[in-house]
C-alpha cells in the first residue's frame, strides 16, 4: 500500500510567502480528495504533511508566529470548549480556524433573543436551536479537518468526568460560578488543564490552572463560600467586545498550552482586561 | 526630604467603579489602615470585593496599607 506522503507529494504546490521565502502547501480540495482516497480523517492527511515540511494552505498565516510542530500538536489535541455562550462561542471559532484537531462542544442550552448580542453563533434564524448543534454546524464549515462531539447537556457533577474525559484541555466559557467549580474539579481528577474566562460588564479576566494549581479558588474563594451562583454580570450585562476580547484570550491560552509554552501562561495569574479605561494588568495570584 | 506618601492609588473595578472616589488615583489613608478598613471608609460591603490586589499581588482584608500602594479591588466576576 501507497504511503500518505505519495498521495501528497504529486499535489504539492509550491508558493512564494509575502517575505520572499518558499514553502509547500496543500489546498483543501487536495487534502479533502487524498483523505477520500485513503478512507482516512482529514486532518490525518493535514499532520502527514505537516510531518513532511508541507503546510495546509488553510494554515498558512498561522506561520511564522506557530510552526508545523505547533499545528500537528494543535490537530491532534482533543479540546472541550464547556458552553457554547458568548465567551464558548467565540472560542470555537478560533479554535477551529487555528486548527485544533478534536472539539468537544458542550451545553444545553438553547439560543434566546438576549443572546444575539453576543453570542457569535446565534443569528435570528437559529434561535430556538441547540447551541452545542449551531457549534457543531458552525465548525463543520469553518473546517472540515476538525473532528467535532456536540453534548447538548447541561455540565453537572453528575457528569463532568464523562463529558470531558479524554481531552487535552478544558476552557471553561460557563456562566455560572459553581459550575466553574465543578468543571474545576473533574479536570483536576482527570488530570486536564482548564483555562478559565469570566466577563461582567467593561470587565474580564483569564487564567489558566493545572491540575496541580489552586485554581478557581484563587479567584472566588473556596467553593462553599460562594453565596450567589452568578457574579456582577447580573447587574452590568455582557458587552460584546469584553466577551470576544476575553474569549480571545482564553483561546490564546489554550493554544499555548497545546504547544508547550509552559513559561508563558497565566498560572497562578490573573489576566484582568477593564475596557472602560483600556488597562490590561497581569495580577499575581499565588 | 519629603514625607513618604499617605496616598494610595485607588481602582475600583465592575460594579465598585461607581464607589470610586474623585481622587482616587491619591486617595489619602493613614498609615496601617488595613484594607477591611478601607473597604468600609468607601462603603463596600465585604461580600462584594472579592478579589483584592496591593501593587498587582492578591491580598486580603487584613492586609495593612502604608501609602504609595496600587490597590486593585473586585466583585465576583462570573459571565460568559
Amino acid at each position: 500500500m501507497a504511503r500518505i506522503i505519495d498521495h501528497i507529494a504529486p499535489r504539492v504546490a509550491q508558493i512564494i510567502k509575502p517575505n520572499g521565502t518558499t514553502q509547500h502547501t496543500l489546498s483543501i480540495a487536495n487534502t479533502q480528495q487524498i483523505a477520500a482516497e485513503l478512507d482516512l480523517p482529514i486532518r490525518c492527511i493535514e499532520i502527514e504533511a505537516l510531518g513532511n515540511g508541507i503546510v495546509p494552505l488553510r494554515y498558512l498565516r498561522n506561520q511564522r508566529t506557530f510552526n508545523a510542530n505547533d499545528q500537528m500538536h494543535w490537530l491532534n489535541a482533543r479540546a472541550a470548549v464547556v458552553g457554547l455562550g458568548g465567551l464558548g462561542g467565540s472560542v470555537v471559532e478560533i479554535l477551529s480556524r487555528a486548527g485544533v484537531g478534536d472539539l468537544v462542544l458542550i451545553d444545553g442550552d438553547r439560543f434566546e433573543e438576549h443572546n444575539l448580542n453576543r453570542q457569535w453563533l446565534s443569528t435570528e434564524s437559529s434561535l430556538g436551536q441547540l447551541k452545542a448543534e449551531a457549534a457543531a454546524g458552525r465548525v463543520a464549515n469553518l473546517n472540515s479537518a476538525v473532528r467535532v462531539t456536540s453534548r447538548p447537556v447541561f455540565l453537572c457533577d453528575a457528569n463532568a468526568e464523562e463529558l470531558i474525559q479524554g481531552c487535552t484541555i478544558v476552557i471553561d466559557c460557563l456562566d455560572d460560578i459553581p459550575s466553574r467549580f465543578t468543571l474545576e474539579a473533574a479536570a483536576k481528577q482527570l488530570s486536564i488543564p482548564m483555562v478559565s474566562g469570566a466577563v461582567a460588564g467593561m470587565t474580564g479576566h483569564v487564567t489558566t490552572i493545572l491540575p496541580q494549581d489552586e485554581g478557581l479558588t484563587l479567584i472566588y474563594g473556596p467553593r462553599q463560600s460562594i453565596e450567589s451562583p452568578k457574579g456582577v454580570e447580573i447587574a452590568l450585562g455582557c458587552p460584546p467586545q469584553t466577551v470576544a476580547t476575553v474569549a480571545a484570550m482564553e483561546s490564546s491560552e489554550a493554544l499555548k498550552v497545546l504547544t508547550g509554552r509552559p513559561q508563558q501562561l497565566l498560572r497562578n495569574k490573573l489576566w484582568v482586561v477593564d475596557l472602560s479605561d483600556s488597562s490590561v494588568e497581569i495580577l499575581a495570584l499565588a | 526630604m519629603p514625607s513618604p506618601p499617605t496616598t494610595i492609588d485607588l481602582r475600583l473595578f465592575a460594579t465598585l467603579a461607581d464607589r470610586s472616589p474623585e481622587n482616587a488615583d491619591r486617595y489619602p489613608i493613614a498609615p496601617g489602615t488595613p484594607i477591611e478598613a478601607l473597604l468600609s471608609q468607601l462603603r463596600i460591603p465585604l461580600a462584594e470585593a472579592k478579589l483584592i490586589f496591593i501593587n498587582g499581588i492578591k491580598a486580603d482584608l487584613h492586609t495593612r496599607l502604608i501609602g504609595g500602594e496600587r490597590v486593585g479591588i473586585f466583585p465576583p466576576v462570573g459571565g460568559g
